[in-house]
């Protein structure tokens, strides 16, 4: 939307990702939480979280995937052009495969993030995994072994995550000089 | 080995395929272009030539609608007749787009796509071939510039030579009226350049249109019909190529060839 033609979309989005990347995500979780319902609007926990956790990957996958179609050298548009493509369809078969490049580890590190810090909403009474150890450990008093079970469930995620990663960038560099 | 043809360009009524009266582009204040006049007959091959900033890329990138003129009238035989003075539209603009295909200098092949797969991705994306049919036209065509068997490899395990070589081969797969080659030797090694201008020599005697800017002066006096010179965003002179290259009249054409001719 930022490389949109249009004034009123492209200055839109602009104000969005820069309020998303200028405010931490704790921020804007409790502003769904806590402060929505100060003016009439309250919505519960699980959906504040999902809420607040899609528009925050947005605003950063947005910014992401901006940048890495004007990475694109501006001669694969004339080359999509001469050969008889529209815009979109440049945009579509020539510009985004290339795009997608360079754009899977930013990516990938984002949706890393995102998994670390759903931890985040056990701090507004969502009863996700770490808000669960807690409960289980204050109950049992074995602090030690649940927060390390917790990391470690945080870890395998994250592991899968990069693991995907390594492999779409392996594929999508088999056309590059190594 | 197979053959390939030019479509068999219509030409107008005056015998030229592609007549410019008139052109003109300016970006901000700069004037690029002052009304250029230009004209080329079915078959022709014309050479453009001139100093640095003189305009000649941006005429072709007006003609393949990579820049909109500010003014002028651009018309194809059997195409469309478009003037850049009044409203233009969308449609005449794609129309004029599509009787034309460019070859860059520096190539611009796709880099995530086979050498196969770059050029038949305009014949089945935009003229809607058959595959199969897009398929064995290009291995035809790879097969007549020497890279039949480069046809699954990425542009980026070819030299300069061949990329250009399949920058040509995806224009012509498209079989345009009118084929556009900006410097298309320029940004290659020199022991590169004869391939490529090997494959347009090739083009011109099989009467494929052509207008090329270019900085070989052998070349052109070899294989164009017409050398234009431009300075200044006009064409100072055109005209057969032994008296434009040899006996110019104009005194800045002299200076030019002169200095292209004896570097130092
Ligand atoms: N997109 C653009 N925006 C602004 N100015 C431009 C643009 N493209 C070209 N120009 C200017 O237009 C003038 C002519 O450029 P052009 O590229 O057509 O010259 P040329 O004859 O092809 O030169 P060369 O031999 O260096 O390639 C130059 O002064 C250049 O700076
Ligand atoms: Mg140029």
């Amino acid at each position: 939307m930022r490389l949109s033609r249009n004034r009123l979309a492209s200055g839109a989005a602009r104000v969005y990702v820069s309020i998303i990347r200028g405010t931490p995500l704790l921020v804007q979780l409790f502003v769904i939480f806590y402060g929505l319902p100060s003016i009439g609007l309250v919505i519960d926990p699980w959906p504040s979280a999902i809420i607040a956790f899609s528009l925050n990957v947005a605003g950063y996958a947005a910014e992401i995937i901006r940048a890495a179609i004007l990475s694109v050298p501006k001669g694969q548009w004339e080359a999509g052009h001469t050969i008889g493509m529209s815009r979109t369809r440049t945009l579509r078969r020539i510009i985004l495969p290339q795009a997608a490049r360079v754009s899977v580890p930013p990516l990938s590190n984002t949706f890393i993030s995102l998994v670390k810090d759903t931890s985040l909403a056990s701090l507004i009474l969502v009863t996700e995994m770490f808000r669960q150890a807690q409960e289980i450990a204050a109950f049992s008093q074995q602090f030690m072994m649940l927060y390390l079970e917790a990391a470690l469930v945080y870890w395998v995620f994250c592991f899968v995550l990069s693991s995907g990663q390594s492999y779409l960038e392996k594929r999508l560099d088999r056309y590059v000089a190594h | 080995m197979s053959h390939i043809e030019p479509t068999p360009a219509a030409a107008g009524q005056d015998g030229n395929l592609l007549t410019v009266t008139g052109l003109s582009k300016a970006f901000g204040e700069n004037v690029v272009l002052k009304s250029i006049d230009l004209s080329i007959r079915p078959g022709q091959v014309t050479a453009l030539i001139g100093p640095s900033g003189s305009g000649k890329t941006t005429v072709l990138r007006c003609l393949n609608g990579l820049e909109t003129p500010d003014g002028g009238i651009v018309s194809v035989a059997g195409g469309p007749t478009v003037d850049f003075g009044g409203k233009v539209r969308a449609k005449d603009l794609s129309d004029l787009r599509d009787q034309s295909a460019m070859v860059f200098q520096h190539y611009n092949l796709f880099p995530h796509m086979t050498v196969l797969e770059n050029v038949i991705e305009g014949p089945i994306q935009v003229k809607k071939m058959r595959r199969a049919d897009a398929i064995r036209d290009a291995e035809s065509l790879l097969a007549r510039v020497g890279l039949a068997d480069k046809k699954d490899q990425y542009p980026f395990e070819l030299s300069g030579g061949q990329q250009q070589r399949v920058g040509i081969v995806r224009a012509l797969a498209l079989k345009p009226a009118l084929l556009l080659f900006d410097e298309p030797t320029s940004a290659l090694d020199p022991e590169l350049v004869g391939e490529v201008l090997g494959v347009i020599k090739e083009l011109a005697d099989e009467q494929w249109t052509m207008m090329i800017v270019t900085h070989e002066l052998a070349f052109a006096r070899e294989v164009a019909d017409e050398v234009v010179f431009m300075d200044g965003g006009v064409v100072v002179e055109c005209g057969h190529p032994d008296t434009v290259l040899r006996n110019p009249r104009q005194e800045r054409t002299q200076r030019f060839v002169q200095r292209l001719l004896h570097p130092f």
